[in-house]
């Protein structure tokens, strides 16, 4: 794997090397400007926080609605990040850049959308089963919490570079892309939270987890795809 | 020699042609709402089970019908749009949205009152309710997207595109019933079996079916005229054939 990230890298006019260094680009400005990443990490955990407080602190309620609560601060703090995603590179000219270049675009958005999900997802499914933990889930609970996040997230953020890309310098771009994007984030939220609530009762998984799992690769298809055709629309 | 179908994707030849048909339509549905209705309140017999109350199905299911048909319209013209560059086709689906967002919020209103009697809840978080809001969100969206895009071209495709996304959901709301075992009730008209009502009730559904189908092509024909005037304002034909008219009217 190393060998073959090493003559990506050194060959970047193949097509691994292009998706190699736009992956690495994105994660290096996501490194320098580190407070954009934190930003929608800390509003997830603002966002769970908040339940205990306005619900009350009954244990049993609480791990009640635990998994649906911290979805869906999963759906909203990951929609809150999609500005990051090719709002930067459009105004300065990069995204035309892209557009204009040899290389397929849409291995190039598959290349922005999974570095986005490094910094954004990731942080996510890593801080949620301490999140899951305050709310008294039992351990199984937690694993398949903490899993489906981990299959659930990459098909928010590839969803989501959809309505990025079609809102790309419209006016209200922030609220519009959430009335986009929301609607097609529900098949994910009722499924990732359906396995969580059905390990608490007893129930098997496996049909919740292999529809999450069908969303990501139905996703990785198409989204990429429709995300470069968006962004050409916004380019002409 | 053959008929050239391409005439009809100009908006100078629809536009009078739309405005010939749409009151037939529109007469079409009211002669056949009325007939419909009529049967449905007066000559069904009351159901066994639900009483009085299921004949609100007579509005719901062709509501429910037609949210569906005009969204899969919308994807189609859409896709022709994008396909074959017309014009018309991008007008055409842009016309359709607002009569297809209405039907979807009659379908979800007529459930509410059905399921108060019935279910005894206003609102049920079943799989068809959901999935059924769920369109209502995306002829929103449609809408709000292309209202936000001030470039006409931009925001035809922009919302094409989005309309094209959207279309996964049809299929899920149509199956919903079939795929989990919900609250909400199984389809009662096939084309595959019997039907498991008595055939008055049928014929009255089926005869408001055809009204909303009549109402909806009228309705979005008459918004397809204002789209085209709206933005051919600037062509000859409009400035030769209708604008005399209006200025006419203005002095």
């Amino acid at each position: 794997m190393e060998a073959v990230l090493d003559t990506a890298r050194e060959n970047r006019t193949g097509l691994a090397g292009v998706f190699v260094s736009v992956v690495q680009r994105d994660l290096l400005l996501a490194v320098r400007r580190r407070a954009d990443v934190l930003t929608s990490f800390f509003f997830f955990i603002i966002v769970v926080s908040l339940f205990p407080l306005g619900v009350g602190p009954e244990p049993n309620t609480l791990r009640e609605i635990a998994p649906g609560v911290v979805w869906v601060a999963a759906l909203l703090a990951s929609m809150l990040a999609l500005h990051r995603l090719l709002a930067g590179d459009y105004a300065d000219g990069t995204l035309e850049q892209l557009v204009l270049s040899a290389q397929p675009l849409t291995l190039l958005v598959l290349g922005k959308i999974l570095a986005h999900w490094l910094v954004t997802g990731i942080p996510l499914v890593l801080i949620a089963p301490l999140l899951g933990l305050q709310f008294g889930l039992p351990g199984d609970a937690l694993a398949v919490m903490t899993l489906g996040l981990l299959l659930g997230t990459p098909v928010l953020s590839m969803l989501g570079a959809i309505g990025a890309a079609l809102t790309l310098g419209v006016r209200g771009a922030g609220g519009l892309v959430a009335l986009l994007v929301l609607p097609l984030y529900i098949p994910v939220l009722i499924f990732g939270a359906g396995a969580v609530s059905a390990a608490m009762s007893g129930q098997s998984v496996e049909g919740h987890m292999s529809l999450l799992a069908a969303f990501l690769l139905f996703s990785v298809v198409v989204a990429p795809w429709a995300t470069a055709a968006a962004i050409r629309i916004a380019m002409e | 020699m053959a008929l050239n179908l391409w005439r009809f994707a100009s908006p100078q030849v629809i536009y009078p042609i739309a405005g010939r048909m749409a009151p037939m339509f529109m007469a079409a549905a009211l002669v056949l709402g009325l007939v419909g209705l009529y049967i449905g309140f007066f000559v069904a017999p009351t159901d066994f089970q639900q009483g009085e109350s299921y004949r609100i199905i007579f509005i719901h299911v062709p509501a429910a019908w037609m949210s569906m048909v005009i969204y899969l319209a919308m994807a189609f013209w859409c896709a022709v749009g994008m396909i074959m560059n017309t014009r018309l086709s991008f007008m055409m689906a842009l016309a359709l949205a607002p009569t297809g967002a209405l039907m979807t919020f009659i379908a979800l209103w007529t459930g509410a009152l059905w399921g108060k009697p019935t279910w005894g809840a206003w609102w049920v978080w079943d799989a068809r309710l959901t999935s059924e809001l769920i369109l209502l969100f995306l002829y929103i969206g449609f809408m709000s997207l292309h209202a936000a895009i001030d470039d006409v071209r931009r925001a035809d495709r922009a919302a094409g595109l989005l309309a094209l996304v959207g279309v996964v959901n049809v299929p899920i709301i149509y199956f919903s019933v079939q795929w989990w075992n919900t609250l909400h009730q199984g389809a009662s008209v096939s084309l595959t079996r019997a039907p498991s009502m008595a055939t008055t009730m049928l014929t009255g559904m089926l005869i408001m079916a055809l009204a909303a189908w009549m109402y909806s092509i009228a309705a979005s024909l008459m918004r397809l005229r204002v789209i085209i005037l709206e933005r051919e304002a600037d062509a000859d034909w409009v400035r030769e054939q209708i604008a005399p008219a209006w200025r006419g009217a203005r002095t």
